[in-house]
């Protein structure tokens, strides 16, 4: 019996612009899995996910999405994927509700399925006093939670989150993770990057480690702490160590 | 550090402020082109010298005493500069209440604010008449050249009605604030300063129009009329115009008075601007209820489009006002084309170029709003539609409005003259159509609160779109007067067209 395919697929992918960027990565996420991307600034993984949702496009390497070439069929591609920015770009004059129908739309999700989802995922994140006011007056946190919603509403099966918990607070961030655990326990995959090194440890499956445009480190946090040699660290004191590795190896 | 030093230190601030704030209007933002834009300037100020010399040349020999229609002509072009500068000023004031981002900076500092803000509103000031002698230098040149260094003096009536047009503008804007409140003052000043800026001409127009049936300004200024009605020579509404004829002691008094009149301000309002500054804030962002639940919508992706593009204007009035604005214009048009239902006027023609025009200007504020103003351009270019599809849905949500706006226009064009109705709309859709696709070339990703300085984003896309509107406006006025220059002029415009897009951005 042939395999399913992996959720995310990336090989050779590479995007250079004053200086490389990414440099011929190689990435596999398996369906159903939560993966965290984490690494310094500017080592190219808000880059890597802009390509992977198709909001940039490579200069080499390929990207394929449950098996779907997502470079030569994007819009089936983008049919299964969200994508979550830590900058939540969303319309000032809409209310959520409003929000989550244009997204609904876009997506071609029937009205009838949309409506109630998302009803329920605004509440569920806190904004039900907050449906019927337009966006513009919202803080950074309620506008990442109606982006966040947006990004669940047409119920993806990979969604892709960069810094998803930027500017919330601890019980927004809390009802975030518990909805993004949830969707992985329904069978979604989720990949995101985070500075939140603490995030990664708890709710990651996986943990892959990115600088200078390479994955230089990937695995469990068990096997991250295996192949250090530091079988009792945290993931912060593995992450410094391994990103000043690769700091003095360049 | 001394109050007086302190002073100096933030005045000196503020000009760097308002210089960079310049150099970036002019360069779009752009390092490294700050030499282009200055000899680009310095190019377009020669240029200018021609159309002044045409439109005031004539004028360089009037020596004082004046009669009253001509001093009823230049009272009016001073009080028409007076209102452009005021509604400037207006729009500068509205920008330092509400989108300088320093001023949690200078509210939390240990300064005294009257201070700060005195220096802040002589700013304004500043900056309001340096760009007024700024572009009124080719004409006063043209006019010292003409008629000798007396007409100098003309600079000084210029500094004189800035000061003056600062101070009302500053009074202006803290009034309605106090009476309408933070939300609502911006919205109002921005149109206000619109209307102030656009509404003196139509208003002329509009005059001249129900008077004699012509769309010329100068026709009510220079009739009996107005002569009749204007106060005595010897009036202080004639001051300016005799300061601007080199009366040294009317350019004194009026000096003296545009000094006193901001001195009143800066006395009157600085100590409250820190109040202002703090209800802005305070209220920056109102709550807006939008309606109750009602249903999703059902359709395809390029609908949901549609539809929140229409939603996001609808919800906008400044955006409207910003973008309707141009529509002002066509009240003139329209006045007399409801005139020339009792008097078969052969003026009506004029009607057509002016729509065209309206239509073209109103297309690319539309196409620039709906194809590169897009707030949320990572989710639209994540959905699972192609480019090309989200595009076309932009470009008709641009065309669905322009129809409904100009097809009652060609509909009451219809009952005058059918070929006119015909060559009008024709006209309109190829106007819109090509200011649509001059967008489309030139598209940058931007925010739709950046309209305003949309025309900074591509110099090239501004007089691309320009020169295509008046193009097409021309070309439909010569479809009804002389065929043949008709094709010529279409075909030079469809010219320019070819030029835009071959070295558009999206070609390359």
């Amino acid at each position: 019996m042939k395999p399913a395919p992996s959720a995310l697929q990336v090989r050779g992918l590479t995007k250079r612009f004053e200086r490389l960027a990414v440099d011929a990565l190689d990435l596999t996420i398996r369906s159903g899995e939560f993966y965290a991307l984490v690494g310094p600034n500017g080592a190219g993984k808000t880059t890597t996910l802009r390509m992977v949702a198709g909001l940039s496009r490579p200069d080499a390497g390929s990207v394929a999405v449950f098996g779907i070439d997502a470079l030569s069929e994007p819009v089936a591609a983008k049919q299964m994927m969200a994508w979550v920015s830590d900058e939540p770009m969303i319309y000032d004059k809409l209310t959520p509700l409003e929000y989550l129908e244009f997204v609904a739309g876009l997506w071609g999700i029937d009205a009838a399925v949309s409506q109630p989802s998302a009803h329920n995922l605004l509440v569920s994140l806190g904004l039900g006093p907050h449906l019927h006011e337009r966006c513009e007056g919202f803080s950074k946190g309620m506008r990442q939670k109606v982006a966040l919603a947006g990004a669940l509403v047409h119920d993806p099966q990979l969604i892709i989150l960069d810094e998803p918990l930027t500017g919330l607070d601890a019980v927004s961030a809390r009802h975030v993770k518990g909805l993004l655990g949830d969707r992985v326990r329904s069978g979604c995959t989720v990949i995101m990057t985070t500075h939140i090194l603490e995030v990664a440890e708890r709710m990651a499956d996986r943990i892959g480690v990115i600088a200078a445009g390479r994955l230089v480190a990937e695995g469990t946090l068990t096997e991250l702490r295996q192949q250090n040699g530091h079988n009792d660290t945290s993931l912060e004191d593995l992450f410094i160590a391994l990103v000043d590795t690769e700091a003095a190896a360049a | 550090m001394t109050s007086t030093a302190a002073l100096t230190w933030f005045a000196r601030h503020e000009l760097r402020l308002a210089w960079r704030e310049w150099l970036a209007m002019m360069t779009a933002g752009r390092r490294g082109r700050k030499r282009r834009a200055v000899v680009g300037l310095i190019a377009f100020a020669a240029i200018m010298h021609l159309p002044a010399y045409a439109v005031i040349g004539r004028f360089a020999d009037l020596q004082a005493p004046l009669d009253k229609s001509t001093l009823i002509v230049i009272t009016a072009t001073i009080f028409l500069a007076w209102a452009l500068m005021l509604s400037q000023a207006i729009e500068s004031v509205t920008r330092v209440f509400y989108a300088r981002a320093d001023l949690d900076l200078i509210m939390s500092s240990p300064v005294r604010l009257a201070n700060v803000f005195s220096v802040r509103i002589a700013a304004i000031a500043l900056s309001v008449i340096a760009m007024a002698l700024l572009l009124s230098t080719p004409f006063v040149d043209v006019l010292v050249i003409g008629g000798g260094i007396r007409w100098l003096a003309a600079y000084g009536v210029v500094i004189a009605i800035g000061l003056s047009a600062a101070a009302a503008a500053i009074a202006v804007t803290i009034v309605l604030f106090r009476l309408i409140g933070p939300s609502r003052t911006r919205l109002v000043a921005q149109i206000l300063a619109a209307i102030i800026g656009a509404g003196f001409v139509i208003a002329l127009q509009i005059a001249a129009i129900l008077s004699y049936g012509t769309l010329s300004r100068f026709a009510v200024l220079t009739s009996d009329a107005a002569a009749a009605f204007a106060p005595d020579i010897e009036s202080v509404l004639w001051w300016p115009a005799r300061a601007a004829l080199g009366d040294g002691e009317a350019l004194l008094l009026l000096l003296a008075g545009g000094l006193v009149l901001l001195g009143a301000v800066m006395a009157m309002f600085s100590a409250s601007f820190a109040d202002t500054v703090v209800g802005v804030s305070a209220n920056a962002a109102p709550a807006h209820q939008g309606s109750r639940t009602k249903a999703f919508r059902a359709g395809s992706p390029q609908r949901a489009l549609r539809w929140k593009e229409f939603v996001l204007l609808r919800r906008d009035p400044w955006l409207v006002s910003q973008t309707l604005m141009q529509l002002l214009y066509l009240v003139p048009p329209a006045l007399m084309l409801w005139r020339s239902f009792s008097d078969s006027s052969a003026a009506i023609v004029l009607i057509t170029p002016v729509i065209v025009m309206a239509a073209g200007q109103l297309a690319g504020g539309l196409a620039w709003l709906t194809i590169s103003g897009e707030d949320a351009a990572d989710l639209v270019a994540t959905a699972p539609l192609p480019a090309s599809r989200v595009t076309r849905a932009k470009i008709e949500v641009v065309l669905i409005i322009i129809g409904a706006i100009f097809a009652p226009l060609v509909t009451a064009l219809l009952f005058a003259s059918p070929l006119q109705a015909a060559v009008t709309a024709l006209a309109v859709a190829i106007a819109a159509a090509s200011a649509t696709a001059i967008q489309l070339w030139f598209r940058v990703q931007a925010r739709r609160s950046q309209f305003r300085r949309r025309q900074t984003s591509s110099r090239l896309a501004t007089f691309a779109e320009a020169f295509s509107s008046i193009g097409w406006a021309a070309t439909a006025a010569l479809a009804l007067a002389i065929p043949l220059a008709a094709l010529i002029s279409g075909l030079m415009t469809a010219g320019i067209l070819a030029a835009t897009w071959k070295i558009s951005p999206r070609r390359a």
